[in-house]
């Protein structure tokens, strides 16, 4: 008799709450649009907010509601701008792939330290602390911040000390130029046409020399050379624009620093660990 | 009034749900890596803790007792449990979203939170009133929350400090843990109910 008691209290409890969660439930109910669900499933989901929007989620909401363009997303890039579309039925649009670029080739062998920083691994700080341990104060410090932020792991410190991105897998969603304190790192549209001046430092030229082997020390030899006129000086700083360089390569014959280089030919890591080797060779010797 | 109070000091700090009963650890290490996660957990936890013991009491005294059922006492709870964390959730998806976003996974966990269960099974045992019981449960709930927020604080520091790689990671998480309730063993004896 007392089992039958405890079969129907339990049985009765239960289907009590299961009728109330179920009332409650359809009184409550939020309506949610099946697109959003969708489009959501055909993003990359990393939450990365390259895009403008807190997260996935709400980019896919924002894209259903036509608040922003398809081809919003960033990391992407054209197969879900594609497949967003689709799902939207909407027409395909245009979309260029960009690449995050590091503006420093300062690195162990061109810029040589002050002091030796043993303190927490963070750009930021380490930055804040005495100015930074780099002979250069606007040189990257190489402690990874931008490793760090980045969703997609596809930048790390090489052994030359600085960060190495790779350009094939960089989707440019921009959270490692947020993430840098010198602001070291830009988003460009991805080629490998074009010359940059791999420098941020607006110092003047007398001091970057001093700091760095490899510094734009702003003497204007490019700016005089360029037949395109494209070369402008900023902030003790050469500027090249894109938009009209056509790649004669003048400036990187005329730069006695070094500075410049052709897109597709930026500074790498082995080679700046093969000057370094030569370098420690031709000390000893 | 008195006996109020002093169930408040003793569950907070004496008798520390996480420190000295080790309910909830699960919680206690998974998510307090952020301090905002933590927040998080916080609120839900206190949120569910509360209610949930509201509702068990009023069950235990008024449907199990009276029908010589109070051997059913685990099994009723975990389903009042479970229901009710169901129920915050709907609710709380129409009327707040933001604050559905903010606890995100943690409301669902809370169904499989010990501490929650230890609540509502110690407040029937010691045979507390039922505003006790509720008193005992908010105290035991801002106990576990003040422990997960220290925590958290302390593990925010941790990610930048120099940790020998021996002991990078959970290692010095439970050592940490460890030396935390250790601190709080000075408490001990010093209220009783």
């Amino acid at each position: 008799m007392l089992i039958l008691y405890a079969i129907a209290t339990l049985g009765l409890i239960g289907l009590l709450f299961g009728l109330f969660l179920a009332i409650v439930a359809r009184v409550f109910t939020v309506e949610t649009d099946p697109r959003v669900e969708a489009v959501k499933e055909v993003l990359p989901n990393v939450n990365c907010g390259a895009c403008g929007y807190a997260g996935c989620v709400n980019f896919a909401e924002a894209v259903v509601h036509g608040e922003t363009a398809s081809n919003g997303c960033i990391p992407g890039g054209k197969d879900t701008a594609k497949a967003v579309a689709e799902v939207l039925g909407q027409e395909v649009t245009e979309h260029t792939p960009l690449v995050a670029t590091l503006f420093c080739i300062g690195d162990y062998g061109k810029t040589a330290d002050r002091f030796i920083y043993e303190g927490i691994e963070d750009c930021a700080v380490a930055g804040d602390f005495n100015g930074g341990f780099k002979a250069c104060s606007y040189g990257c410090l190489g402690l990874g911040n931008c490793v760090r932020a980045c969703p997609f792991e596809v930048i790390r410190i090489g052994l030359h000390g600085l960060p190495v991105i790779d350009r094939e897998k960089c989707s440019g969603c921009g959270l490692c130029a947020k993430a840098c304190p010198r602001l070291l790192i830009k988003i460009l549209p991805l080629s490998d046409d074009g010359h940059l001046v791999f420098c941020s430092s607006q110092d003047r030229g007398k001091t970057v020399s001093k700091a760095c082997k490899v510094g734009c020390i702003a003497c204007k030899a490019c700016v005089k050379v360029c037949p395109q006129e494209a070369i402008v000086m900023e902030d003790n700083l050469a500027v090249i624009d894109l938009a009209k360089c056509n790649d004669c390569g003048e400036c990187v014959l005329k730069c006695p620093a070094n500075t410049i280089h052709k897109r597709s030919a930026i500074p790498s890591e082995g080679a700046a660990l093969a000057a370094i080797a030569e370098e420690v060779v031709s000390e000893t010797a | 009034m008195e006996k109020l109070l002093s169930i408040i000091f003793i569950y907070i700090l004496v008798d520390n749900f996480v420190f000295q009963r080790f309910f909830g650890i699960c919680p206690f290490l998974g998510v307090s890596r952020k301090m905002e996660t933590a927040i998080g957990m916080s609120m839900a936890v206190v949120f569910v803790m509360t209610l949930a013991t509201l509702a068990t009491w009023l069950i235990y005294t008024f449907v199990l007792v009276p029908f010589n059922l109070s051997y059913l006492q685990i099994v009723t709870f975990i389903l009042v449990i479970a229901s009710l964390v169901q129920l915050v959730e709907i609710i709380l998806r129409k009327i707040s979203p933001t604050l559905y976003q903010g606890l995100g996974i943690f409301l669902p966990l809370i169904t499989t939170n010990c501490a929650v269960m230890a609540v509502v099974l110690l407040a029937v045992r010691q045979e507390f009133s039922l505003l006790e019981s509720v008193i005992f449960a908010l105290a035991a709930s801002l106990g576990f929350s003040m422990a997960l927020v220290i925590m958290a604080g302390i593990r925010e520091r941790q990610e930048l400090a120099k940790i020998p790689a021996a002991l990078k990671g959970s290692a010095v998480t439970l050592i940490t843990a460890g030396i935390l309730s250790l601190a709080f063993l000075g408490f001990k004896g010093m209220l009783t109910l």
